[in-house]
Protein backbone atom coordinates (compact mmCIF):
# COMPACT_ATOMS: atom_id res chain seq x y z
CA UNK A 1 0.00 0.00 0.00
CA UNK A 2 2.88 2.86 -0.87
CA UNK A 3 -0.52 5.37 -0.41
CA UNK A 4 -0.63 4.95 2.91
CA UNK A 5 3.69 5.35 2.68
CA UNK A 6 3.68 8.19 1.08
CA UNK A 7 1.03 10.00 3.12
CA UNK A 8 3.10 8.89 6.40
CA UNK A 9 6.51 10.14 5.12
CA UNK A 10 4.98 13.25 3.88
CA UNK A 11 3.71 13.45 7.33
CA UNK A 12 7.27 12.63 8.99
CA UNK A 13 9.03 15.42 6.54
CA UNK A 14 8.88 17.64 9.97
CA UNK A 15 11.07 17.33 12.74
CA UNK A 16 8.26 18.28 15.24
CA UNK A 17 6.29 15.32 14.21
CA UNK A 18 8.96 12.95 14.07
CA UNK A 19 9.70 14.23 17.80
CA UNK A 20 5.39 14.16 18.78
CA UNK A 21 6.29 10.45 17.35
CA UNK A 22 9.00 9.68 19.27
CA UNK A 23 7.16 10.84 22.46
CA UNK A 24 4.04 9.10 21.82
CA UNK A 25 6.23 5.81 21.21
CA UNK A 26 7.13 6.50 25.40
CA UNK A 27 2.98 5.98 25.96
CA UNK A 28 0.09 8.36 25.12
CA UNK A 29 -0.24 11.93 25.83
CA UNK A 30 -2.42 15.32 25.68
CA UNK A 31 -1.98 18.12 23.48
CA UNK A 32 -1.23 20.03 27.02
CA UNK A 33 1.47 17.49 27.86
CA UNK A 34 2.81 17.88 23.86
CA UNK A 35 3.40 21.38 24.22
CA UNK A 36 5.54 21.75 26.79
CA UNK A 37 8.97 19.66 25.79
CA UNK A 38 8.44 21.09 22.21
CA UNK A 39 8.22 24.89 23.32
CA UNK A 40 5.79 25.83 20.62
CA UNK A 41 2.05 26.64 21.09
CA UNK A 42 -0.60 24.73 21.44
CA UNK A 43 -2.03 25.50 18.13
CA UNK A 44 0.77 24.70 16.33
CA UNK A 45 0.83 21.83 18.08
CA UNK A 46 -2.73 20.68 17.58
CA UNK A 47 -1.77 21.51 13.86
CA UNK A 48 0.95 18.73 13.78
CA UNK A 49 -1.29 16.86 15.15
CA UNK A 50 -4.11 16.96 12.29
CA UNK A 51 -1.48 15.84 9.96
CA UNK A 52 0.16 12.62 11.98
CA UNK A 53 -4.31 11.58 12.59
CA UNK A 54 -4.48 12.22 9.03
CA UNK A 55 -1.64 10.38 7.93
CA UNK A 56 -3.00 7.59 9.79
CA UNK A 57 0.07 7.52 11.99
CA UNK A 58 -1.93 8.78 15.50
CA UNK A 59 -5.45 8.38 16.56
CA UNK A 60 -7.15 10.63 19.07
CA UNK A 61 -9.58 9.47 21.62
CA UNK A 62 -12.98 10.86 21.69
CA UNK A 63 -13.99 9.55 24.99
CA UNK A 64 -11.48 11.80 27.43
CA UNK A 65 -12.26 15.48 27.08
CA UNK A 66 -8.15 16.11 27.05
CA UNK A 67 -8.38 13.64 23.79
CA UNK A 68 -5.31 12.14 24.16
CA UNK A 69 -3.11 10.94 21.29
CA UNK A 70 -2.14 7.63 20.45
CA UNK A 71 0.44 5.96 18.50
CA UNK A 72 -1.08 4.06 15.41
CA UNK A 73 1.42 1.25 14.72
CA UNK A 74 0.38 -0.04 11.17
CA UNK A 75 1.97 2.72 8.80
CA UNK A 76 5.07 2.61 10.92
CA UNK A 77 5.35 -1.57 11.01
CA UNK A 78 5.81 -0.69 6.48
CA UNK A 79 8.27 1.84 7.55
CA UNK A 80 10.32 -0.56 9.22
CA UNK A 81 9.76 -2.50 6.33
CA UNK A 82 11.44 0.17 4.08
CA UNK A 83 14.25 0.34 6.74
CA UNK A 84 14.75 -3.45 5.99
CA UNK A 85 14.88 -2.71 1.99
CA UNK A 86 17.21 -0.20 2.64
CA UNK A 87 19.38 -2.70 4.06
CA UNK A 88 19.43 -5.17 1.10
CA UNK A 89 20.27 -2.01 -0.97
CA UNK A 90 23.19 -0.86 1.05
CA UNK A 91 24.17 -4.95 0.87
CA UNK A 92 23.82 -5.25 -2.86
CA UNK A 93 25.67 -2.40 -3.08
CA UNK A 94 28.55 -3.92 -1.17
CA UNK A 95 27.72 -7.34 -3.25
CA UNK A 96 28.66 -5.10 -6.47
CA UNK A 97 31.84 -3.86 -4.70
CA UNK A 98 33.58 -6.96 -3.88
CA UNK A 99 33.39 -7.60 -8.11
CA UNK A 100 34.84 -4.43 -8.66
CA UNK A 101 37.69 -5.20 -5.86
CA UNK A 102 38.02 -8.50 -7.57
CA UNK A 103 39.08 -6.64 -10.90
CA UNK A 104 41.47 -4.18 -9.04
CA UNK A 105 43.23 -6.95 -7.19
CA UNK A 106 43.74 -9.16 -9.55
CA UNK A 107 45.44 -5.84 -11.66
CA UNK A 108 47.08 -5.38 -8.16
CA UNK A 109 48.92 -8.60 -8.64
CA UNK A 110 49.97 -8.74 -12.14
CA UNK A 111 51.85 -5.21 -12.01
CA UNK B 1 35.56 -18.70 -1.95
CA UNK B 2 33.89 -16.04 -0.79
CA UNK B 3 32.87 -15.46 3.07
CA UNK B 4 29.19 -14.56 2.85
CA UNK B 5 28.59 -11.76 5.07
CA UNK B 6 25.27 -10.51 6.38
CA UNK B 7 25.16 -6.86 6.85
CA UNK B 8 23.55 -5.75 10.03
CA UNK B 9 22.55 -2.07 10.78
CA UNK B 10 23.32 -0.80 14.73
CA UNK B 11 22.10 2.26 16.25
CA UNK B 12 24.89 3.04 18.03
CA UNK B 13 23.63 6.19 19.58
CA UNK B 14 20.58 8.38 19.54
CA UNK B 15 21.30 10.09 16.20
CA UNK B 16 24.18 7.42 14.88
CA UNK B 17 23.86 4.44 12.67
CA UNK B 18 26.71 2.29 11.87
CA UNK B 19 27.18 -0.82 10.19
CA UNK B 20 30.41 -2.98 9.21
CA UNK B 21 31.74 -5.26 6.05
CA UNK B 22 34.60 -7.08 5.11
CA UNK B 23 35.92 -7.08 2.25
CA UNK B 24 38.74 -9.78 1.02
CA UNK B 25 40.62 -6.77 -1.14
CA UNK B 26 43.49 -4.88 0.50
CA UNK B 27 43.12 -1.67 2.27
CA UNK B 28 44.42 0.32 -0.70
CA UNK B 29 42.19 -1.34 -3.26
CA UNK B 30 38.85 -0.97 -0.73
CA UNK B 31 40.38 2.92 -0.88
CA UNK B 32 40.41 3.13 -4.46
CA UNK B 33 37.18 1.35 -4.58
CA UNK B 34 35.48 4.12 -2.36
CA UNK B 35 37.34 7.42 -4.17
CA UNK B 36 37.53 7.00 -7.39
CA UNK B 37 34.45 8.22 -9.94
CA UNK B 38 34.46 5.75 -12.39
CA UNK B 39 34.70 2.47 -9.92
CA UNK B 40 32.39 4.48 -7.36
CA UNK B 41 29.84 4.36 -10.87
CA UNK B 42 30.03 0.60 -10.82
CA UNK B 43 29.20 -0.15 -7.71
CA UNK B 44 26.77 2.66 -5.81
CA UNK B 45 24.37 2.22 -7.84
CA UNK B 46 21.39 1.24 -5.23
CA UNK B 47 18.23 -0.81 -6.38
CA UNK B 48 18.45 -2.63 -9.45
CA UNK B 49 17.68 -0.58 -12.57
CA UNK B 50 19.28 2.51 -11.56
CA UNK B 51 22.52 3.81 -13.16
CA UNK B 52 24.90 6.75 -11.44
CA UNK B 53 25.51 8.86 -14.97
CA UNK B 54 27.14 11.72 -12.88
CA UNK B 55 29.72 10.90 -10.03
CA UNK B 56 32.44 14.04 -9.45
CA UNK B 57 35.21 13.26 -6.37
CA UNK B 58 37.49 16.03 -5.26
CA UNK B 59 38.96 14.38 -2.76
CA UNK B 60 40.64 16.40 -1.11
CA UNK B 61 39.98 18.37 2.79
CA UNK B 62 37.31 20.79 1.58
CA UNK B 63 36.62 19.45 -1.55
CA UNK B 64 33.58 18.54 -2.45
CA UNK B 65 31.29 15.12 -4.40
CA UNK B 66 28.44 14.97 -6.66
CA UNK B 67 26.73 11.95 -7.19
CA UNK B 68 23.65 11.62 -9.35
CA UNK B 69 21.59 8.73 -9.97
CA UNK B 70 18.94 7.62 -12.93
CA UNK B 71 15.83 5.42 -12.55
CA UNK B 72 14.64 3.52 -15.61
CA UNK B 73 12.46 6.31 -16.25
CA UNK B 74 14.90 8.27 -16.50
CA UNK B 75 14.52 10.87 -13.48
CA UNK B 76 17.08 11.73 -11.54
CA UNK B 77 18.05 12.17 -7.71
CA UNK B 78 21.01 13.68 -6.49
CA UNK B 79 23.22 13.87 -3.06
CA UNK B 80 26.20 16.22 -2.88
CA UNK B 81 28.90 16.91 0.04
CA UNK B 82 32.39 17.68 1.07
CA UNK B 83 35.33 15.99 2.43
CA UNK B 84 36.10 17.04 6.07
CA UNK B 85 38.83 14.71 6.64
CA UNK B 86 40.96 12.36 4.94
CA UNK B 87 43.76 9.98 6.21
CA UNK B 88 44.40 7.86 3.02
CA UNK B 89 43.46 4.74 2.94
CA UNK B 90 41.97 4.30 5.79
CA UNK B 91 39.59 7.25 7.15
CA UNK B 92 36.83 9.36 5.14
CA UNK B 93 35.07 12.00 6.89
CA UNK B 94 32.56 13.57 4.66
CA UNK B 95 29.17 15.20 5.00
CA UNK B 96 26.21 14.53 2.65
CA UNK B 97 23.10 15.81 1.78
CA UNK B 98 20.28 14.98 -0.64
CA UNK B 99 18.71 17.31 -3.16
CA UNK B 100 15.18 17.12 -1.52
CA UNK B 101 16.93 17.27 1.37
CA UNK B 102 15.04 14.56 3.18
CA UNK B 103 17.18 13.94 6.26
CA UNK B 104 16.38 17.49 7.70
CA UNK B 105 19.88 18.81 7.36
CA UNK B 106 23.60 17.49 6.43
CA UNK B 107 24.52 14.08 7.63
CA UNK B 108 28.20 13.30 8.65
CA UNK B 109 29.54 9.92 7.62
CA UNK B 110 32.75 8.42 8.87
CA UNK B 111 33.94 5.70 6.55
CA UNK B 112 37.28 3.84 8.39
CA UNK B 113 38.95 1.06 6.08
CA UNK B 114 41.43 -1.36 8.50
CA UNK B 115 43.25 -4.63 7.34
CA UNK B 116 41.72 -7.50 8.79
CA UNK B 117 42.86 -11.46 8.48
CA UNK B 118 44.51 -10.15 5.10
CA UNK B 119 41.20 -8.62 4.05
CA UNK B 120 39.49 -5.02 5.02
CA UNK B 121 36.94 -4.04 7.67
CA UNK B 122 34.84 -1.27 6.63
CA UNK B 123 33.00 0.35 9.42
CA UNK B 124 30.56 3.24 8.29
CA UNK B 125 28.94 5.65 10.80
CA UNK B 126 26.14 8.03 9.48
CA UNK B 127 25.62 10.68 11.96
CA UNK B 128 22.19 12.98 11.56
CA UNK B 129 22.18 16.32 12.08
CA UNK B 130 20.94 17.41 15.54
CA UNK B 131 18.27 20.11 15.89
CA UNK B 132 15.92 20.12 19.56
CA UNK B 133 13.50 18.68 17.97
CA UNK B 134 15.39 16.22 16.07
CA UNK B 135 17.17 15.17 19.23
CA UNK B 136 14.28 14.75 20.80
CA UNK B 137 12.64 12.35 17.62
CA UNK B 138 15.90 10.56 17.62
CA UNK B 139 15.97 9.77 21.68
CA UNK B 140 13.84 6.56 20.84
CA UNK B 141 14.94 3.62 18.77
CA UNK B 142 11.74 3.99 16.86
CA UNK B 143 12.86 7.90 16.05
CA UNK B 144 15.93 6.69 15.09
CA UNK B 145 14.26 3.94 12.77
CA UNK B 146 11.84 6.71 11.05
CA UNK B 147 14.20 9.06 10.66
CA UNK B 148 16.87 6.65 9.19
CA UNK B 149 13.93 5.23 7.09
CA UNK B 150 12.98 8.64 5.81
CA UNK B 151 17.11 9.53 5.17
CA UNK B 152 16.50 6.84 2.35
CA UNK B 153 13.37 6.98 1.30
CA UNK B 154 14.60 8.77 -1.77
CA UNK B 155 16.53 5.78 -2.71
CA UNK B 156 13.76 3.41 -2.42
CA UNK B 157 11.37 5.64 -4.66
CA UNK B 158 13.89 6.28 -7.13
CA UNK B 159 14.15 2.07 -7.65
CA UNK B 160 10.22 1.76 -7.63
CA UNK B 161 8.81 1.36 -11.08
CA UNK B 162 6.52 4.25 -12.01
Amino acid sequence: MPDVLDAAFAALSNPTRRAIIARLADGYATVNELVEPFSLSQPTISRHLKVLENAGLISRSRVAQSRPCHLETGPLAQIDGWLEKYREVLEANYVRLDSVLDVLEAERKNR
Amino acid sequence: MKERTFLEITRLSAVELQWKRRFSASVASVFKALTTPDLVQQWLTGPPGMTMPICEIDLRVGGRFRYVWQRPDGKEMGMGGEFKELSPPNRIVHTELFDEDWTGGETVVTTTLAEQDGGTLLTCTVRYSSRSARDAALRTGMGDGVAHSYAQLDTFLAGRQP
